[in-house]
């Protein structure tokens, strides 16, 4: 189980990163962190003329808190998040979930961006950055482009980045104070690829805004109204519905649906209940 | 910036355990096969080469991660730490993999340098762990041969001795 | 009076181990110009091979061959297995395909990684085949045959016939009856398999480094594919394995492949399996459908049982299949007392993978029938399930008892095992669980488990598999032989070596304990060396470590050599103290006599004797200080003419009681409290007993719960890596409570019996009755994912509500 030929190119400044992009295009692979894209290599699934290696860019390697939001550079790892002390308080979310984004092993090396530019539909981060409508930052020797999530997101594996663009940053919204968000994921272990995950937040008094990992190409964001009734049922029955959910061998569509009938009422009840 | 062309065998050196070493690698050799095969140093295992198992987990830089998911171009430079630097010069073994013996917390033996590595990593910054947070952490490893019970009593008490890695 | 046996010993083994400084088969230096190979593998469940071109690869610089299925069949045989007719199988497919990832070319380059580059390059082309994977499609007579010439997938059909099942059936209050289907699953151990292989064409002989875990007598199998004697292949097997559990047995095809490189290439070659084929291609242990049937009393006393026992060995029987249906033949009654029983044993070919040896080897399989019977019983008849186990099991007045198939069962006290298990409160806690979840609607059942746990296998089983004529042509198979050779040294150090196969199970910290005991040394004074020379060390066709052989074999022989050894030493010190034999003492070190402290000599003193002054010896004692110690226990008999064969020299037992709840929010099944109580004789070492059944318990969850090997109705493989096939991490592995109690082996003289196979005997029926409790159903198919759970669980799927306003998607 050894990666076929590629070159390694390490560039020092994002310039000579998106100048070598431009050279390779859908030729190259990023390699920032690699927790995904190196096992992929290893089994031959992908096939890449070159890897550029971001990883020690200065740089990229920055989380910095920009007017109203958090904006986190391509080489920015998982774990360095985590440890970051404002999370809690400005990105309470990805507090919350970043604990079941791989293992402790595994978010050391993988980044923040890498995981959204992956786009696997059960990951955690991307479905965090739909949650909160984040950006995405490209960079390219064409210049710099900004695209919400919502545009970036495309399906399984799937995203918006042209060839030559290389995903320099997110940015997440900073919550606004007292803000209120559950998170729940079912995975056969800990750790590994979510069955279904479940994100909520509550948006105003009388909204949640309830999100969806694992069950479709790309996470699925709807904002539930809270009337007392059996309105936040019936919206997640509807979503059931409509996210039909993925078929295999951990789990079937069904349970899916049935997973997210159960799970989905208690997580929204536990944004509400939770105190921020 | 560093370039190595697909076929080039590049000279990559690096700090294990102290000592400078190099040796010649294409750019797609694995770090864990420049290690065992190169460097000779046969302590770091491999067990999957997916990323999964943990077997062959070694710290860059004081960071525990996957050895199978890095190419040993990516620890150019940089202090790779691995399971054959625990023990002292005399062979005395560090608090860490004395209680790992005292608890029965190994069998075959083959996973357990890469439990050592995270645990270094983890203790080092985290050094008042709860047993929560050392089982979460050990959730990166496979080990076929304990049932994990005698590995997590082990890091429990290493983590009560204060000085785990020592 | 012991002074270290029996002891909690920390294991000398692990200094080495932690300091990643273990000798492992892919750590240990290979012979200058050693070359890589690759297998290329099947991707069809069923094909026939229309061409190979590997032009291409041999046209690439680096690349020293590409070795063929047509290849291997010019210069080596199909491998030996006990059934006829063969079913050829050579270590490359040969003609045609018949499972995913069965090996088709060997590709040999400079490295591993061209290796992998210049198999890409070789144009394979296949005609697919209709494939069969499922176990009863398997057998119909319009099945896709897997192997033409034998006419049949079901290769084997054998009934069997114990006391008066017939009569016991018909005289019977009821009858109580269920179907089983046990998956497939491995023990998937970490470190993979490793080949070395050297050929020296002036002697024609082999010599490989391979972490082969036995049985030897697979060692005759590849030299006869070899077309060598045994002697030409010179097996060597590393210091260090990283975890066997009965899969490194089917390293032996790539042995001879590997061997077969090194003829063709000239070079010495290298192969290194790597995880993806492992998963598709090692080992699994074999699925089987049970059909199960008791004729009981109203009291729920079982008269009679009938078992017929559907296994599936996948696409080729290796020896020594079928194994699991026969290594617990003797035993099919488990821990009941039944007197009648009539067996059916059925082996059928499908397009998987084939079936070998895995820690339990036939026991989950039988078990999971007959434990999930006994609940079955006790369901039908009203009667409390606890209590049906208990009127049924043997008592102790009976042991050693004859079990109806022809177990001896050594020792036990079954009934005591139990009343301890579900005491001090143990059973009134599990049911206060249970009625609070249950009160708060969420399922909770308790399961029961009651196992016999068998210990070294007697080599001659697997013959039950012929009929008593057909037997009687070869001659009678049977014994277990186990040897150790203990040698002192000209300044009296100690070292032993002993047939088994490291694989992590602290045989060398046990075996030290056992000679240290004998001559009053330290444990640290006694060197093991396990490491395995086939030409040069001590073995039978029994060597090796498997079949919990180690304590009720190996163990015995060591004990035997040092023994010998000290009875030898003692005459030489007699005569030198000027004592009588029996006055001689052995401790801390010192020779003396018993009756006079004084009067002692130093160990190395009297064993430096034996070597350099022959001249002080006892009339006729032949200098020198080397014991090999042959340890053949009596009563492992041949299959008798009427089918019965004690099949194994020890049995121990194992006792079960867990809560399970399931998730109503997630449908996964979770292990509440879990007890198992222990009885395998007297305990050599507690902390390495206590590590066997601990990891023995974790395999029984991961068996119940997580790991199966899965394939598509067309034999694509769904398990190809860890990401699909879920080894469980510490935190699916719920906490044990284990108990122990010992009543020692009459058979062996050491009492020990083996250990480290019962819970993942015990666990999966065990958790299955658990969750048929919680659930009130009868058909619980392992491993118990939410996905299973949930099909039992789930109603009907609700309406989709009307469009709202947002509607649609």
């Amino acid at each position: 189980m050894k990666p076929r030929k590629f070159a390694y190119i390490r560039p020092d400044t994002v310039d000579e990163a998106v100048a070598v992009l431009g050279e390779y295009g859908d030729d190259a692979r990023i390699l920032a962190g690699g927790q995904s894209l190196m096992a992929m290599l290893n089994l031959r699934l992908v096939e890449a003329a070159a890897l550029i290696d971001i990883a020690r860019i200065p740089e990229l390697d920055t989380i910095r808190v920009a007017g109203d939001k958090v904006e986190i550079g391509a080489a920015v790892v998982q774990n360095r998040l985590l440890a970051w002390p404002d999370l809690k308080s400005r990105l309470p979310l990805l507090g919350a979930l970043l604990p079941f984004v791989g293992h402790f092993q595994t978010r050391n090396r993988g980044t923040v961006c890498g995981s959204i530019a992956h786009a696997d539909p059960s990951s955690e981060i991307p479905l965090s950055l739909a949650m909160l409508g984040g950006e995405v930052v490209l960079r390219s020797l064409r210049g710099t482009r900004v695209l919400a999530a919502s545009d970036f997101q495309r399906g399984v594996l799937t995203t918006a980045r042209e060839p030559d663009e290389l995903v320099a940053a997110v940015r997440f919204p900073v919550a606004p104070s007292r803000h209120r968000v559950a998170f729940r994921e079912v995975a056969r272990r800990h750790g590994d690829f979510a069955i279904i995950a479940v994100a909520a937040m509550v948006e105003d008094a009388g909204a949640v805004r309830l999100g969806v990992g694992g069950m479709t190409g790309a996470p699925a964001i709807r904002r539930i109204e809270m009337n007392g009734g059996t309105a936040a049922r019936d919206a997640i029955e509807t979503l059931a519905w409509d996210l039909e959910g993925f078929e295999d061998i951990h789990a079937s569509a069904r349970l899916r649906r049935d997973i997210l009938r159960r799970i989905g009422p208690v997580v929204i009840e536990e944004a509400c209940r939770c105190a921020a | 910036m560093r370039r190595v062309n697909p076929d080039e065998r590049a000279k990559i050196a690096f700090w294990l355990n102290g000592r400078r070493v190099s040796g010649e690698a294409e750019p797609r050799m694995l770090l864990t096969d420049f290690l065992r095969h190169v460097l000779g140093a046969t302590g770091t295992h491999v067990g999957c080469e997916h990323g999964i198992c943990g077997s062959c987990t070694v710290l860059i830089d004081g960071v525990a991660q996957r050895g199978c998911l890095t190419l040993a171009a990516q620890a150019e430079e940089r202090a790779v730490t691995t399971v054959e630097s625990l023990a002292g010069a005399d062979g005395a073994l560090n608090a860490l993999q004395t209680a790992f013996q005292k608890h029965h917390a190994l069998q075959c033996g083959f996973c357990t340098p890469g439990i050592l590595m995270s645990f270094t990593d983890y203790f080092a910054r985290n050094p008042n762990a709860s047993e929560a947070d050392i089982r979460a952490v050990l959730g990166g490893h496979l080990c076929r041969c304990t049932g994990y019970a005698g590995i997590v009593e082990a890091l429990v008490e290493a983590s009560r001795s204060g000085n785990p890695a020592a | 009076m012991s002074q270290v046996l029996g002891k909690p010993l920390l294991r000398k083994e692990d200094p080495v181990l932690l300091s990643g400084r273990g000798r492992y088969a892919d750590d240990l230096p290979v012979p200058n110009g050693t070359v890589h190979a690759h297998i290329i593998r099947s991707p069809h469940a069923h094909a026939t091979i229309l061409r190979i071109d590997a032009s291409a690869a041999l046209a690439e610089a680096g690349v020293w061959a590409v070795v063929t299925g047509e290849d291997v069949r010019r210069i080596s045989d199909p491998f030996l297995i006990a059934l006829k007719p063969q079913i050829n199988q050579w270590s490359l497919a040969v003609e045609r395909v018949r499972y995913f990832g069965e090996p088709v070319a060997l590709v040999v380059a400079d490295t591993r990684y061209l290796a992998e580059d210049a198999a890409e390059l070789v144009q394979i082309d296949y005609e697919p085949l209709p494939a069969v994977v499922d176990l009863e499609a398997a057998r119909s007579p319009s099945a896709p045959l897997l192997h033409p010439e034998a006419r049949t997938n079901e290769i084997s059909v054998r009934r069997f016939s114990y006391g008066d099942p017939k009569g016991a059936f018909e005289g019977a209050d009821a009858r109580v009856a269920l179907t089983l289907d046990y998956p497939r699953n491995s023990f998937t151990p970490i470190e993979c398999y490793v080949v070395v292989a050297e050929y020296r064409p002036h002697e024609k002989s082999y010599d490989v480094l391979a972490n082969f875990q036995g049985p030897f007598s697979t060692h005759a199998v590849m030299a006869r594919a070899l077309r060598v004697p045994g002697t030409k292949l010179r097996l060597r097997i590393p210091p260090d394995s990283g975890g066997s559990f009965g899969i490194k047995l089917s390293i032996f095809p790539y042995i001879v492949l590997a061997a077969l490189a090194a003829r063709i290439t000239g070079r010495p070659v290298k192969w290194v399996e790597d995880r993806a084929e492992h998963l598709a291609a090692a080992s699994s242990g074999p699925n089987r459908i049970t059909e199960i049937e008791a004729a009981v009393r109203k009291d729920g006393r079982i008269l009679a049982l009938r078992l017929d026992q559907i296994e599936d060995y996948g696409a080729f029987l290796r020896a020594p299949m079928p194994g699991p249906l026969y290594r617990m033949h003797g035993a099919v009654t488990g821990a009941y007392d039944i007197a009648n029983v009539e067996v059916t044993n059925r082996v059928v070919l499908t397009n998987k993978m084939p079936a070998s040896l895995i820690r339990g080897f036939g026991g989950p399989q039988l078990y999971m029938a007959l434990e999930r019977l006994v609940q079955r019983i006790a369901i039908e008849l009203h009667l409390d399930p606890l209590e049906v186990i208990k009127r049924n099991v043997i008592a102790r007045e009976k042991f050693p008892y004859k079990a109806a198939a022809g177990a001896l069962y050594d020792s036990g006290d079954y009934l005591r095992a139990v009343e301890l298990a579900v005491g001090n409160g143990r059973l009134e806690d599990l049911k206060r669980r249970r009625d609070v979840a249950r009160a708060a609607g969420r399922p909770y059942g308790i399961g029961f488990a009651a196992i016999v746990e068998p210990g070294m296998s007697n080599m001659g089983y697997l013959s039950t598999l012929l009929t008593a004529e057909a037997r009687d042509k070869p001659g009678p198979k049977n014994g277990a032989i186990s040897m150790a050779t203990l040698n002192i040294d000209p300044l009296g150090a100690v070292s032993l070596t002993a047939d088994v196969t490291v694989q992590g199970q602290g045989h060398a910290t046990v075996l030290s304990q056992i000679v240290a005991e004998q001559l009053g040394l330290k444990v640290g004074d006694i060197t093991v060396i396990l490491e395995l020379d086939t030409l040069k060390d001590e073995w039978s066709i029994a060597a090796g470590t498997y079949s919990c052989r180690f304590s009720p074999g190996a163990a015995v022989a060591a004990h035997l050599a040092a023994v010998r050894m000290r009875d030898k030493l003692a005459e030489i010190a007699a005569k030198q103290l000027n004592i009588l034999p029996d006055d001689v003492e052995f401790a801390d070190g010192m020779i003396g006599s018993r009756n006079n402290p004084d009067n002692a000599l130093p160990f190395g003193r009297v064993a430096g004797t034996a070597h350099w002054s022959p001249v002080m010896l006892p009339e006729g004692m032949p200098p020198g200080l080397r014991e090999t110690a042959v340890w053949s226990p009596p009563g492992l008999e041949p299959p008798s003419s009427e089918d019965r064969v004690n099949t194994s020299l020890t049995y121990g037992f194992v006792f079960d009681m867990c809560g399970v709840e399931i998730d109503p929010l997630t449908f996964e099944a979770r292990v509440d409290r879990y007890v198992s109580m222990h009885d395998a004789g007297r305990l050599l070492n507690p902390l390495i007993a206590m590590g066997q059944m601990r990891g023995s318990f974790a395999q029984g969850i991961a068996a119940a719960l997580y790991e199966e090997f899965v394939y598509d109705e067309n034999g694509a493989f769904l398990s190809g890596t860890f990401a699909d096939y879920l080894v469980p991490t510490v935190g699916e592995i719920p906490p044990v409570e284990i108990l122990h109690m010992e009543t020692p082996s009459p058979f062996t003289p050491l009492g020990a019996k083996g250990i480290a196979e019962g819970n993942c005997m015990s666990v999966p029926a065990c958790i299955a009755n658990a969750i048929a409790d919680a659930l009130g159903v009868k058909d619980v198919r392992l491993p118990a994912t939410p996905r299973r759970l949930h099909a039992l669980m789930a109603a009907a799927e609700p309406k989709r509500p009307p469009p709202t306003s947002r509607g649609g998607r």
